[in-house]
């Protein structure tokens, strides 16, 4: 991609609107670069898109903030990762300091906790949106494989609640096996 | 939480309890992820703008430290046969993870703190009206997502507050 200005602007300017519209935890973050980077920009694959959120939830640290290093790595290189990690950071860091100057009334104000109620809602039918399509992808994709890993990674998690960190360590140790072994007998089980 | 708990409250004493929690209502109220929130607001209540960057620099500079070289080496040998098959296998559990937290949330919305109970007379019957409705326009019409949480946002808290 071309490294001018231009787009050093729009990587910026995208990373900084998708932060301040980061609502409800770090995962948000993933659909809305979805739709910007890979839907409406065109800069990224779907699945380079998920290869990221894998990696930027696999390191330590917020994921939101892995995955703009990430995206702005992968969009410009070495000088790409700053731009992206200013945008991601800057809504943050101007909403808060406003705000912890009168944070007791911003916590007890009415209005406030309505509108934010609300947006909870709009935040699952975000996630859920993005959750059927990529979900549906994997089931369309008719490898038995992947399907196992999403179903049990889902139980294992959500229902037996077992650390992440040994589910992600499982699952790439898992592709990793298995991509080898169909390397050598020709399949296409992962 | 716990750990940011630990440094905050316990072993440097820069906010009582109260403030904590304080915090986690803030930063959850507010966009951005958690680390980053708790970050300025500790670093702004204990030292003002300063303060402010000083932590939030403090935040980040690790993943930025790890997740570069990660990018980097992606960059390098994304094309190598193992890290595909690594990549293969997390795609699936990044998707079953993302749906996890849309699931914890979506208790949160319909049933609120208390969590979830098999009394349905109890759900929130407005969180739920605005799921399905943004769902069905995202699904539909594929807007930008942003209107529908903003939207959802407006019309939940005129709803919230009439009834």
């Amino acid at each position: 991609m071309e490294k001018n200005l231009k787009n050093y602007f729009k990587l910026f300017k995208s990373t900084f609107f998708l932060s301040a519209f980061t609502f409800g935890g770090g995962y948000v973050i993933i659909p809305l670069m979805k739709k910007k980077f890979v839907d409406e920009l065109g800069w990224l694959e779907e699945e380079e898109m998920l290869n990221i959120a894998a990696m930027a939830q696999s390191s330590p640290g917020a994921m939101a903030v892995n995955a703009s290093i990430l995206v702005g790595w992968r969009l410009m290189g070495i000088s790409g990762a700053p731009v992206a990690i200013l945008g991601t950071v800057l809504p943050p860091l101007i909403i808060l300091s406003v705000i912890s100057l009168f944070y007791a009334a911003f916590r007890d104000n009415g209005i406030v906790s309505a509108v934010l109620k609300g947006m909870m809602a709009g935040v699952c039918a975000v996630i859920f949106d993005v959750v059927i399509t990529m979900g549906g992808k994997v089931i369309k994709a008719k490898k038995l494989l992947p399907i196992l890993i999403m179903a049990g990674a889902f139980l294992i998690y959500f229902v037996l609640r077992v650390n992440i960190i040994y589910i992600i360590l499982f699952s790439g140790t898992l592709g990793a096996l298995v991509s080898l072994h169909d390397k050598k007998t020709g399949k296409d089980h992962i | 939480m716990p750990l940011i708990q630990s440094q905050v409250v316990d072993i440097h004493g820069w906010l009582t309890l109260t403030e904590f929690t304080d915090l986690i209502t803030i930063s959850e109220m507010t966009p951005g992820p958690i680390a980053i929130n708790s970050a300025t607001f500790v670093g702004t209540q204990i030292a003002g703008l300063g303060g402010a960057l000083v932590s939030t620099f403090g935040c980040i500079l690790p993943s930025c430290i790890i997740v570069s070289l990660l990018a980097w080496l992606y960059g390098k040998y994304k094309e190598l046969v193992v890290i595909k098959g690594v990549l293969a296998g997390l795609r699936p559990t990044v998707v079953a993870l993302i749906f996890s937290a849309g699931l914890s949330i979506l208790v949160l919305s319909f049933w609120g703190q208390r969590g979830f109970t098999w009394d349905i007379l109890s759900i929130d019957f407005i969180a739920v009206a605005l799921f399905a409705a943004g769902l069905f326009l995202l699904r539909k019409f594929k807007p930008n997502p942003i209107f529908i949480m903003l939207g959802s946002g407006v019309i939940g808290g005129v709803c919230y507050l009439l009834f």
